[in-house]
């Protein structure tokens, strides 16, 4: 993409400059509108945006999240004051700042809010979704190797905004057996 | 008489009243452009010095300058004050200067609503400034999203300068662009036809047409905001039927749009001021007209991808975004017809030239940054970066300050009628364009880096210290550069030497006067038979001083025009516009106390401010009328034109059509989030509906029948030489059915702070309430009029306007009552 737009920019950077360099010969306004407003102001956007909607929209499908694979299921609520994961493989158990999932399998977040709007940023793991109040918002993410990710909460939220980060670990299956394991706080 | 005596006469009856008291009793649209434009950019070095603040503070990491409860109020006021208090009003103190000169006549429509509008701005402003300086400014984003802005989690006076000060400033918004769509429809030198008007009107028409469309659902954000934070009303709280992402749809209805509102007005600068440069005309003038209108129609599909990380559906994301990607077609048809203008003439590096091409570098890259967040799995990482603060300011910037930079130095010559003599302009774009490249490429970086939008400070562990220290180095280049054009200009207000007349041998009309302008624009009305008036008639601007165009006499005390017909420019009616006073002034400072009253919950106070505004306006209308007929008027060149009180669609009337078009949006949009809350909020459907009752409604629905039947008749019988006194009595009688009607709705509906469904169909009453009052307040004045002997078949004009009121009111009055009855009779 920004191969692309570089492209682009040196085209029409190099559009600008000629006309300083050669004296205009007025050609008939006919021929200039099929140049210029037909071929490169109609046609080209489209042959290229064409093409860039459908890379963007079959990238997303892969994204989103299926019903059927298996995935793990936590939830993740947002507060002003820090955020709170749960475990449906483990009913009960909560952590604050840290999320617990196992490295190599997708999970399925559900995140919501406590309060007001927050959004939930794992850059390495995935895009971002807001947690909206009286909705649940359901995010895959899948850690490839085991370890930790920095995640920020990337919604205008107040006061505390910039503090407002948390920690998505990822175990190996050992590691996620003995976090299963672990008695519920 | 001669040149000298006509300008001597034309002065008197035309200028502003002398000294101090002029600034505040003026109506002439060149004194109240060029106070907009000192305003706006005055607002735009306020909200500059803050952008200065926020790079200092970003400029290290741990940045001890300022906590984040000034930081959050500093990066609000930022965008705030940016986008409404600088880069609207910059585009209405353009379009308020240039545009009826740029037209070939002599005032915009509604003079008073220019001065009406103005002052609303300047007293919304202080507002603003004033809640800065008090340290109680907004600090929930410029977005303003609840429920962090709502009564629960901002129990401050913060957000209520937010919410009452920007609808105070948005009501000067509106009111020029229903000015500005009337005076391009319809004031125009004869000849005119469409296709002869300036690109620059063009885009103006659009821009107009946008903002009528796209405030009224922030307006109407606004207002249930405020009621939630005033009065419990849970529109947005989710547990009681409302919904946080209603405030999200209404808000980016209008903020996508806003975009292009500011950007087009640009557009039509670059439109009138390149091919100037280039020596040539523009090429594709219908193909940049289209371009223009379906920047338009697209703009306002796509404001959902502001919205893309909200959980919203997948067809949904799909679709706009292709939206999002196919408003780069008509953008790229404009872009490269400016280049084909290039192509075709001898660009010539002169001072706009410059800013021009900044423009084009500048927005070509925002535009294809926006391309790319419009991709959605793009737009899920780098949403609310630093990228996207990057991109935006890359595109308003770009899209907005080159071009309007590049309009200062065209134009200045036109306002100070000087020769550009200190050459410190081509040093400060040098300055500008630096230092604005280095902020936000490095931007754009940090953004990738992961850096979040309106974080107050940042960690040297994180990495951005670097890359932000450049940044912030370049901001200050940059601020020096606009130091240095504000200097600049300064400079050659006080001290250049005179100039010529059109300096840049342009072809536009704006160019066939006096400079400085005189306050008459014209000394008669130019004839128009081509796009570029002055390339076929270079002495244009001699003929019409000699009195060659049309109304070259001047009669009575009389500030005269003609109108034309909207598409051939034919001559139409015959105008006299009101002269100088103090009602504008006065009417905007009562209307600020209305608003004043809602900030401070004052509100005793408010419907003291509501008579004192609805006082003044019949004030204001009733000063238009006359107790003899005026007749058909002479303007010249063997023509004779109707006056404006003997027409069916007078001014007034025209003005009535778009304002109530901004009403319909308003209304439309209050329909659409009780249909989204309905559909798509939690908490739905209520635990009781509205108890139906077929004989309110069938009274309501009666009244709307009778209402505005009764008016056309009235109007009819008027029109005939007849007495239009029954027909006001009947039509007074529907809208007090009305009133019945939605007043035992109001009362019978469950305590709005229980529940979405009741505080929404309680609103809904109270819109269709306004609406009766300021109906029957309508019918009264008209029969007021009659009584007083002030209509008569050649004085009727006033009929028509208020029976379209009374057909608006009818249908929303009907629609509100069947809103809120039809739900429990279906149950």
């Amino acid at each position: 993409m920004l191969a692309g737009a570089a492209a682009i920019f040196a085209l029409v950077m190099v559009l600008l400059a000629l006309p300083f360099l050669r004296r205009g010969k007025d050609a008939p306004e006919a021929r200039g509108i099929k140049v210029w407003i037909i071929g490169l102001g109609l046609a080209f956007p489209m042959a290229v945006l064409a093409a860039l909607l459908a890379y963007g929209l079959t990238v997303g499908e892969r994204l989103l999240p299926r019903a059927e694979d298996g995935a793990i299921r936590v939830e993740a609520e947002g507060r002003q004051s820090g955020w709170t994961f749960r475990y449906a493989d483990q009913p009960g158990r909560s952590t604050s700042g840290v999320l617990h999932i196992p490295a190599g399998r997708p999970v399925d977040v559900d995140i919501t809010t406590g309060d007001v709007i927050h959004s939930f940023w794992v850059p390495r793991l995935a895009g971002k979704l807001d947690a909206i109040p009286g909705y649940v918002n359901t995010l895959r993410i899948e850690a490839d190797a085991p370890g930790d990710y920095a995640g920020v909460s990337a919604e205008f939220s107040g006061i505390g905004y910039a503090g407002l980060t948390f920690t998505v670990t990822a175990h190996d299956e050992a590691g996620w057996q003995a976090f299963l394991g672990d008695d519920p706080q | 008489m001669n040149a000298l005596q006509r300008h001597r006469r034309l002065t008197t009856i035309w200028a502003s009243d002398p000294g101090l008291r002029g600034w505040f009793t003026t109506v002439n649209h060149t004194d109240l452009g060029r106070m907009f434009l000192m305003a706006s950019f005055f607002f735009f070095i306020v909200a500059g010095i803050l952008a200065m603040l926020i790079r200092a503070q970003l400029a290290t990491p741990h940045s001890a300058f300022a906590g984040p409860e000034i930081y959050n109020q500093i990066f609000t006021m930022h965008g705030v004050i940016m986008m409404f208090l600088f880069a609207i009003p910059t585009f209405e103190g353009l379009v308020v200067y240039l545009l009826p000169k740029i037209l070939g006549t002599r005032d915009l429509a509604f003079p008073r609503l220019t001065a009406y509008g103005f002052w609303c701005y300047i007293f919304g402003g202080t507002m603003m400034l004033v809640s800065m300086l008090l340290g109680i400014a907004p600090d929930g984003g410029w977005f303003m999203y609840p429920p962090l802005t709502g009564p629960l989690y901002s129990p401050g006076i913060n957000t209520d300068f937010w919410l009452i000060g920007i609808t105070f400033v948005e009501i000067s918004a509106i009111a020029a662009a229903v000015e500005i769509t009337v005076s391009i429809l319809k004031y125009r030198a004869p000849g005119m036809s469409l296709d002869k008007m300036p690109i620059f009107a063009w885009y103006a028409l659009v821009t107009a047409l946008m903002i009528l469309t796209g405030f009224p659902p922030l307006i109407l954000g606004s207002v249930l905001l405020e009621v939630e934070r005033a009065f419990g009303f849970p529109f947005f709280q989710a547990d009681l039927g409302g919904d946080s992402l209603l405030w999200q749809h209404l808000f980016w209805l209008f903020g996508h749009p806003e975009v292009y509102i500011i950007f087009l007005p640009a557009a039509g600068v670059i439109s009138t001021v390149l091919p100037v440069m280039c020596r040539t005309t523009l090429l594709g003038y219908g193909w940049i007209v289209a371009a223009a209108v379906a920047l338009a129609f697209l703009s306002f599909g796509l404001w959902v991808h502001h919205m893309f990380t909200t959980g919203i559906p997948h067809m949904g994301l799909a679709f706009f975004s292709a939206a999002s990607t196919l408003v780069a077609v008509p953008t790229g048809v404009q872009i490269f017809a400016w280049i084909g203008t290039m192509w075709r003439g001898r660009p010539e590096l002169r001072m706009p030239m410059l800013h021009l091409l900044g423009f084009f570098v500048t927005f070509v890259i925002g535009g294809l940054t926006g391309v790319m967040v419009a991709v959605v799995p793009f737009d899920w990482q780098a949403h609310d970066t630093a990228f996207i603060t990057a991109h935006l300011h890359y595109v308003l910037f770009g899209g907005f300050v080159f071009p309007v930079l590049a309009g200062l130095y065209y134009w200045m010559p036109h306002v100070t009628g000087r020769k550009r003599f200190f050459r410190l302009g081509e040093f400060a774009f040098g300055m500008i364009f630096v230092g604005f490249h280095v902020t936000f490429l490095a931007m754009h970086w940090v953004g990738l880096l992961g850096q979040r939008r309106r974080i107050p400070t940042y960690a040297p562990e994180d990495g951005w210290t670097a890359v932000n220290l450049i940044s912030s180095v370049g901001s200050f280049v940059m601020a020096i550069g606009i130091a240095m054009v504000l200097i600049d200009v300064i400079l050659n207000v006080v001290t250049a030497v005179r100039g010529t007349r059109n300096p840049w041998g342009a072809g536009t009309l704006e160019w066939a006067m006096i400079q400085p302008a005189p306050a008459y624009n014209f000394a008669s009305l130019p004839h128009v038979t081509e796009r570029d008036p002055l390339y076929g008639t270079p002495d244009m601007a001699l003929r019409l001083a000699r009195g060659e165009g049309y109304l070259g006499e001047p009669r009575r005390d009389w500030r005269e025009t003609v109108t034309v017909d909207i598409a051939s420019g034919r001559p139409d009616f015959h105008v006299i516009y009101p002269a100088n006073t103090r009602l504008p002034i006065v009417m905007s400072a009562v209307t600020g106390l209305f608003f004043l009253s809602l900030l401070l919950k004052a509100y005793w106070i408010t419907p003291f401010a509501m008579a004192g505004v609805a006082v003044l306006a019949w004030r204001w209308v009733w000063s238009l009328g006359r107790k003899e007929d005026i007749g058909p008027q002479a303007i010249g060149q063997d023509i004779t034109v109707p006056h404006a009180a003997q027409v069916a669609r007078a001014p007034g009337w025209w003005g009535s059509v778009f304002l109530l078009t901004a009403n319909a949006t308003f209304f439309g949009s209050l329909l659409f989030g009780f249909a989204f809350l309905w559909t798509v909020a939690p908490g739905w459907p209520p635990t009781e509906w509205l108890p139906a009752s077929l004989w309110e409604l069938g009274l309501g629905l009666l009244g709307a029948a009778l209402a505005p039947a009764a008016m056309h008749g009235a109007s009819r019988a008027l029109r005939r030489g007849g007495r239009p006194r029954l027909g006001l009595a009947l039509a007074f009688g529907g809208t007090g059915m009305l009133a019945v009607s939605v007043g035992a709705m109001m009362l019978h509906t469950p305590p709005p702070v229980e529940h979405a469904y009741n505080a929404t169909l309680f609103v809904l009453g109270g819109y269709a309430m306004f609406h009766v009052t300021l109906g029957a307040l309508m019918i009264g004045f008209l029969a007021a009029r009659v009584r007083r002997g002030y209509a008569s078949a050649a004085r009727q004009s006033e009929f028509p306007i208020v029976t379209l009121w009374i057909d608006y009111l009818a249908a929303v009055g009907a629609l509100a009552l069947l809103a809120g009855h039809l739900p429990g009779l279906l149950a």
